[in-house]
């Protein structure tokens, strides 16, 4: 058989072929050629193919018939054969093959082979992919060649013992003696390895890191080796463009921080070195930066004095003035971590980093965007969310979600005034309207109703904005549904924040149609417009035209807009006395848990007005004309009807609390306590906070019937003065049965923005043994906790 | 720790593969894939600095070859640009004035080199005359056991 190809041959001839299928086929020629070449156990050419056949696993092709060949070779006495044989198991042999094992001992013989380059060889290997078992059976070789004096070895085995503290942590105890002295070596490549392996061990194991910070004195070593390296001349052999040994001084800064991290002591002796560096260190290269870099991430994680965090949040600051991108990438990224523990600091740099929201860099944009909303307080909220509104405008669609989201979250916190607030969600809609997420639609409209006197205002510069551009779906819903509900201030022109534009009925409704039949539309946006059209029945005149278009779409294609018409519909003709108290304005929504950008919550928009409506019916089904006799209840103007609510006519102080997202969390127990007990009825009200809004106070009642016999059509109802709220949810049940064997529970709802103190005024209708029972009464003694 | 470090050409044909941990022929594969795809996107005078799932990607062009090395979160972006521009440094030594075609033609020599400067994903050796000296010891050893004359092994 003719000689192998020579390996430089092959290449050649391979990159001569003109197409993927020409090479395929000189590389399936060859593997044949390799194949049978290792089944005559050839050795003298062994080598050359296993080279041979690494270059073709580069190219992409399988390469597993070589792996015993690879085998064979470290077994060889030759050099050639190891080098290359090693390099083979390297590329071939990882842990997940079968053969991998018999390698070890292999590897074991090498490893106290008389020639260094040999046991090099080894050492690096079984420190590049040794698997655990391998580990196990050979750790106590490695721990031999990690004090030896040949420094060669020396490193080598550091790093070996690194890897296999990595694949089995129980053998550092194993390393610990012969860490000793390795700090004092003078190689640097011993120390190097010596500084990474000691890092290891200090970040896995605390009580290695409590051994090394007392008993073995590690700090004031490390500092005198940094000092050295900072204070010596031109060290040709270490020197990177005027500093000596970067790698060494950031790997020994990296130690140091997890020496200082939470310890007093280390800390303090090592503040001097540390301002030493960062003062003396060149800047001019990349690499005195990256020793700067390391340093200013020491000072800020472990307990430094504050003039040293002072000064290292300082270099971030230049580092932001650089003009190489990636110093200024890595300085935002820092102060991103930074920000939480030093926010004053780091809001010095303010304008600086708002800047680099104008980078062309991606990387750079992404990390001054984050870094800017993490800086956003009450203080400069108008000033940066101009540039954030201008960044929003002019930045890459894949920013635009998470800016959207991140300014919804800021104008929440720290909205100066309502109208900054819908001026500011309204510039969001209309720019980035498409990217907002799912969830703003109902935290908007939510933030809309609560904003009581901004209803014109916002109704009518959402309809501007529809008059432009229907495109943008997030937008249109809330249009939509702010015009269903604000329809008749729109009509009316009460504007008072602007200039008051002239609408007709008519108009209002050719746009919300118009949303309707639009291509641009999703089902769900002509959910609400439908339901919008609807609302405006009862507040608007042209009745006739919105049952025409709620009759036509009866017959819609799209299931749920025909469900929706059928029902709309059966309000015209059936319920129409109950139209009037469906489609009421919306109550005061109570805020849910806030969403950050990260929490991507999968509502669908349509949820929250749905939701709502239903909340409605159960008051509703006691018939409405109770409503009319609950009016008297208080003797005339100072009653709130359960079903119904206005808004109250406090604007901005209740608005503001309303808005309050980080209200008090402490649920302090409110005692429970009697609200009636006559006739053998006794009704408890127990109270809980509404969590987050502290000005909604929860009340159970529970009504309970000493009787010998059931209560039945049980019916509680409530009113409250002008200036609280109440809304009352579904009782239990409407039994009382007798004898106290159960009790009826409802839940009624009190929003007191005043803090006035609680009254309220009770009826109660319910039939025993076959007469009817009516009762009134006040309730005065509610604890003051319920209403503080 | 470095996690892989992989070179490939401007066309995205790999060069050199180095892996610190063990992984499947696919992973690689899908690695080696997602990388050229990311790296040769980048514009011309964009920052060095990607991320990809959990790790940093170090990337930097030298002539017609893009050098990536993949980091760990908590390690140090700007001296694993040196860690790159290190390893240049050797290969230009050894090969004089490196050109892509040197190693393509050596790879293997480039793979020694590079295990004389890193080692389970850390650096081994900071100083270049060093490694330099074990690569010329190691080299002189081959020549001397095979009894070559000034022709390559294989």
């Amino acid at each position: 058989m003719p000689a192998p190809i020579r390996l430089r041959e092959l290449i050649r001839t391979i990159r001569t072929a003109r197409t993927q299928a020409e090479e395929r086929e000189m590389i399936q020629k060859e593997c044949a050629a390799i194949r049978s070449s290792f089944r005559e156990e050839d050795n003298t050419y062994r080598c050359r193919n296993v080279a041979k056949l690494l270059y073709m696993h580069m190219l992409g092709y399988p390469a597993h018939f070589g792996q015993l060949e690879c085998l064979k070779l470290i077994a060889s006495q030759k050099f050639t054969d190891k080098r290359i044989g090693y390099l083979g198991a390297m590329l071939l042999l990882d842990e997940r093959q079968d053969v991998h094992l018999l390698m070890t001992n292999c590897i074991k013989n090498d490893l106290n082979h008389s020639t260094q380059y040999v046991q090099g060889l080894a050492l690096c290997t079984l420190g590049c992919m040794g698997s655990s078992e391998m580990c196990r059976d050979l750790a106590g070789e490695v721990e031999k060649l990690l004090k030896t004096s040949n420094s060669y070895l020396r490193k080598k085995a550091a790093l070996c013992a690194v890897h296999v503290i990595r694949k089995v942590p129980e053998l550092m105890e194993m390393f610990l003696p012969a860490t000793k002295n390795l700090l004092s070596e003078k190689n640097h490549g011993v120390l190097h390895t010596s500084v990474v392996l000691l890092t290891e061990m200090c970040e896995r194991s605390p009580d290695m890191l409590a051994h090394f910070r007392k008993n073995e004195k590690l700090v004031p070593q490390l500092v005198r080796i940094l000092k050295n390296l900072i204070m010596s001349g031109y060290s040709p052999e270490h020197d990177v463009s005027g500093i000596s040994d970067p790698f060494l001084q950031v790997r020994i800064l990296r130690l140091l921080r997890i020496l200082g991290k939470s310890d007093d002591d280390s800390s303090e002796a090592m503040n001097d070195i540390l301002a030493q560096v960062a003062t003396n260190t060149e800047t001019s290269k990349n690499v005195g930066n990256a020793i700067l870099y390391e340093t200013v991430l020491t000072i800020m994680d472990i307990k430094s004095e504050s003039g040293l965090r002072v000064l290292a949040i300082n270099i971030l600051g230049r580092f932001l003035l650089n003009n190489d991108k990636n110093i200024r990438y890595v300085a935002l990224t820092s102060l991103l971590k930074t920000v939480q523990t030093d926010h004053n600091a780091v809001q010095r740099h303010r304008s600086t980093i708002v800047d680099c929201l104008k980078d062309l860099d991606v990387s750079i944009k992404r990390r001054a965007m984050e870094l800017s909303f993490a800086l956003v307080n009450g203080n400069n909220i108008r000033g940066m969310m101009k540039e954030l509104l201008y960044f929003l405008d002019s930045c890459d669609p894949e920013f635009k979600a998470d800016c959207a989201s991140g300014v919804f979250l800021a104008a929440e916190k720290y909205a100066p005034s309502k109208r900054w607030h819908i001026d500011t969600i309204m510039r969001v809609l209309t720019t980035a309207g498409s990217y907002v997420r799912d969830d703003s639609v109902p935290n908007l409209i939510q933030l809309i109703t609560n904003s009581v006197e901004m209803h014109a205002y916002t109704v009518q510069r959402l309809y501007k904005a529809l008059l432009d551009d229907i495109s943008q779906q997030p937008l249109v819903q809330v249009a939509s549904w702010c015009i269903g509900e604000y329809g008749d201030l729109l009509v009316s022109g009460q504007c008072e924040e602007e200039e008051p534009i002239q609408v007709t009925e008519d108009e209002v409704l050719d746009v919300l149609e118009g949303l309707l039949v639009s291509n641009l539309s999703t089902p769900v946006t002509r959910g609400y417009s439908l339901t919008a059209i609807m609302k405006l029945s009862t507040r608007f005149s042209s009745v006739n035209r919105i049952k025409k278009v709620v009759s036509i779409y009866g017959s819609s294609i799209d299931v749920e807009l025909q469900q929706r018409a059928v029902e709309y519909n059966a309000l015209f003709k059936k319920y129409d006395h109950m139209r009037p108290a469906l489609l009421e304005r919306m109550p005061i929504m109570e805020k849910s848990a806030s969403n950050g950008p990260t929490e991507i919550v999968q509502t669908n928009g349509e949820t929250e007005p749905s939701v709502v409506e239903p909340k409605h019916l159960p008051p509703v089904t006691q018939p409405v004309n109770q409503a009319n006799d609950l009016l008297d209840l208080l003797g005339g103007n100072d009653v709130v009807p359960v079903i119904q609510t206005t808004m109250p006519t406090k604007p901005a102080s209740a608005g503001g609390e309303l808005l309050d997202l980080l209200g008090d969390l402490s649920l302090s127990a409110i005692p429970p306590m009697t609200a009636y007990n006559k006739n053998g009825l006794k009704i408890d009200f127990t109270f809980e906070r509404a969590n987050p809004n502290p000005n909604i106070a929860v009340i159970t009642i529970h009504a309970s019937n000493s009787t010998e016999a059931d209560m039945t059509d049980f019916v509680f109802q409530a009113a409250v003065p002008k200036t609280f709220q109440l809304q009352l949810l579904s009782p239990s049940s409407n039994v009382v049965p007798a004898l106290n064997q159960g009790t009826v529970t409802q839940v009624i709802r009190v929003l007191n923005p005043q803090k006035q103190q609680l009254r309220m005024r009770i009826k109660l209708t319910y039939t025993l043994k076959g007469s009817p029972v009516q009762d009134l009464a006040e309730v005065n003694n509610f604890p003051p906790q319920s209403w503080q | 720790m470095m996690r892989f470090l992989l070179l490939f050409s401007r066309q995205g044909k790999l060069r050199l593969q180095k892996w610190f941990t063990p992984m499947s022929e696919r992973e690689k594969k899908k690695i080696i894939r997602d990388m050229t795809t990311m790296v040769l996107a980048r514009q011309p005078r964009s920052c060095n600095f990607l991320h990809w799932k959990d790790l940093k990607i170090i990337y930097k062009r030298y002539a017609s070859l893009y050098f990536c090395l993949a980091i760990e979160n908590q390690e140090n972006e700007l001296i694993a640009l040196e860690v790159i521009h290190r390893y240049v440094e050797l290969l230009d030594k050894y090969f004089g004035n490196v050109c892509e075609l040197d190693i393509i033609f050596n790879f293997e020599k480039a793979y020694f080199i590079l295990d004389e400067f890193l080692m389970g994903g850390e650096i081994q050796e900071t100083s270049k005359q060093m490694v330099n000296r074990s690569i010329e010891a190691s080299d002189m050893l081959q020549e001397t056991m095979e009894e070559y004359m000034s022709k390559p092994a294989f």
